[in-house]
């Protein structure tokens, strides 16, 4: 068992994916990006249903794919794949679907239902072995998927938004159980998702992709401290800011400046967190050196906050209260002075 | 509108009622256990059943192809397909003859080397119903197959699922509904068939002499023996539209 080491260079039309992974033996990592980033692709490209332009797939020390060269057809790939919409077998009772795979890979009927009884009633659903998919909620479906797919034990499972079709409150127990699932697989896990606590909750390790490039791996706390991107910046919920730094004061080509905490030279990220934005109607009397003024483009509800989108250098969403709002009687187009403390922005190397 | 749309109604409806108006009841029972009409009903069935298998065997793997597969010529061979949808069928019956006649082109050597005559017989029959209604399973099957979620197959696929089995297990079992409509559409068709049946395969009781052939036939000498028969025929199309349409709302279900 030497894990996943895939190089995967796909054209299709205009678009392309070009992202290198490795995934250890019992690692998960998660593929995180905006829709149409090339996840679903990249997990194509994996299971052996999208053809590679370029590079390759070695699993185990199996050469799987070697750009058109060596392939290995899908069905003889040993991969589970569990799909977004499930794609359960209609016609087939949740038992039939689990023993599926053993099924076609040889396995006698009998021993097939077995094991297949076995998984069921590992993800808690044996007694439902004779249902039908739709007959089955959401989450005993997802269930029913894993165990379809973990059960001819592969060496590299793919999780296609596990999590997406279900709604908020199955979402957690799902996910609590797919945590453990993972947790107890020995081979290696690609998980793609664009919902952030899926990733830092499920993930090992991020892989951020956008337009078909990998912008920034790490694992989820580093992503959540230091994001290099807009969209991975708006996942975990950060104003980031790309400027030249000298000293603590770090120069935006957009114009404005940002007083960080950290001393750095060149090239830098800043980020800051929405709560740390405090506004005001007039300029405030204070030490902080981030003072600026702009305009409220747009406010949204979060909870027990406010989310509002100030225009301005540089623009900056922050998250105040309720009553914040009416005291400074905020609407859009409102002017608005902005203040963020210089120990609040933490800047890192591009 | 409402009046040109009741005249076409009365123009499909009024015919039918014309047969059971004339049609003689009371002598029914006595014109049903002749001969003649069970004879003519059990060859009707057997062909036409006969037919439908060939249809299915051979029709379901082509419906596949049209769906399935990209080559060149795949719109030609589609057009192909449906031409014996719009041929008239008595053209159907010369073409067939012209193929499979005892100096067709093939049927020459089917007689000279295996001494195999098909013009004429049961077997000519089923070639008949069977060109003229392959084309209704081909077309239904190709729909089904069509509207199927190919990511089934996929899912199939990265279960260790070979192309047959998936074929076997996943695609086939999805479009059941579509194959079955296929089937009895193409089972009624070939039931019906008149023209090709009586150009390739002629009249001979109990052998190549089919129900429609038997309605026509006995229209000029017992014509009560034609409403008897044309009845029968009608029952057996309402039978098979009631089973259609259960399919059908089944097949929605699903």
């Amino acid at each position: 068992m030497s894990g996943l080491r895939a190089n995967l260079a796909v054209a299709r039309g205009g678009f392309t994916l070009d992202a290198d992974l490795d995934v250890a033996p019992g690692q998960v990592v998660g593929l995180l990006g905006p829709n149409g980033a090339g996840k679903s692709t990249a997990l194509g490209a994996l299971a052996g249903l999208v053809p590679l332009t370029r590079g390759r797939v070695v699993l185990d020390g199996t050469c799987l794919d070697d750009a058109g060269r060596t392939v290995v057809p899908v069905e003889r790939r040993g991969v589970g794949m569990v799909f977004q919409d499930y794609l359960l077998f209609p016609h087939l009772s949740a038992l039939d679907n689990v023993a599926f795979g053993l099924r076609s890979r040889g396995v006698g009927r009998r021993e097939a239902a077995c094991r297949a009884h076995a998984w069921l009633e590992r993800v808690g659903l044996d007694d439902l072995a004779p249902a039908r998919p739709r007959e089955l909620s959401g989450g005993q479906a997802q269930r029913v998927a894993l165990a379809r797919a973990l059960v001819t034990d592969p060496g590299l499972l793919l999780l296609d938004e596990p999590l997406a079709a279900l709604d908020a409150s199955t979402r957690l127990d799902v996910r609590a159980d797919l945590r453990r699932h993972l947790g107890e697989f020995a081979g290696c896990t690609v998980l793609v998702t664009h919902d952030p606590l899926d990733a830092m909750s499920l993930a090992d390790v991020l892989v951020v992709v956008e337009s078909g490039r990998v912008v920034q791996r790490g694992t989820p706390p580093e992503i959540a401290r230091a994001p290099r991107s807009q969209y991975a910046a708006r996942l975990v919920g950060l104003n980031l800011y790309r400027g030249s730094s000298a000293g603590t004061r770090v120069a935006l080509p957009g114009g404005g400046v940002l007083e960080c905490a950290d001393e750095r030279q060149g090239e830098v990220f800043c980020a800051l967190a929405p709560h740390a934005v405090t506004l005001h109607a007039t300029r405030p009397q204070t030490s902080a050196r981030n003072v600026w003024q702009g305009r409220v483009a747009g406010m949204e509800q979060h909870a027990s906050t406010v989310r509002v989108v100030v225009r301005g250098e540089p623009d900056v969403l922050a998250d105040v209260t309720a009553g914040t709002v009416a005291d400074l009687g905020l609407g859009p187009g409102s002017p608005v002075w902005v203040r963020v403390e210089a120990r609040e922005v933490h800047s890192y190397p591009v | 509108m409402w009046v040109p749309a009741a005249a076409a109604l009365a123009f499909l409806v009024l015919p039918l009622a014309a047969l059971g108006v004339r049609a003689p009841w009371r002598t029914l029972p006595q014109q049903l256990l002749r001969p003649e009409v069970g004879e003519a009903l059990r060859l009707s069935l057997v062909t036409a059943s006969l037919a439908t298998v060939v249809c299915l065997v051979l029709g379901v793997p082509l419906a596949w192809v049209l769906a399935r597969a990209t080559f060149p010529g795949r719109r030609v061979l589609r057009a192909l397909v449906t031409v014996p949808l719009v041929l008239p069928p008595v053209v159907g019956g010369v073409a067939l003859l012209l193929l499979l006649g005892r100096r067709g082109l093939v049927g020459q050597y089917l007689d000279s080397w295996f001494g195999v005559t098909l013009p004429f017989t049961t077997t000519a029959v089923v070639i008949a119903e069977a060109f003229v209604a392959m084309p209704f399973l081909v077309i239904t099957v190709e729909g089904a197959l069509r509207g199927a979620d190919r990511r089934f197959e996929d899912a199939a696929a990265t279960l260790g699922a070979s192309r047959l089995t998936i074929f076997r297990r996943v695609t086939l079992p999805l479009v059941a509904p579509g194959v079955t409509a296929g089937a009895v559409l193409c089972f009624a068709r070939a039931l019906g068939e008149f023209g090709a049946t009586i150009t390739f395969a002629g009249s001979f009781p109990g052998v190549t002499r089919t129900m429609p052939i038997a309605v026509y036939l006995a229209l000029e000498t017992d014509p009560e023996a034609a409403i008897v028969l044309s009845l029968v025929l009608l029952a057996v199309s309402v039978l098979v539209l009631v089973s259609l349409r259960d399919r059908w709302v089944a097949g929605a279900a699903t």
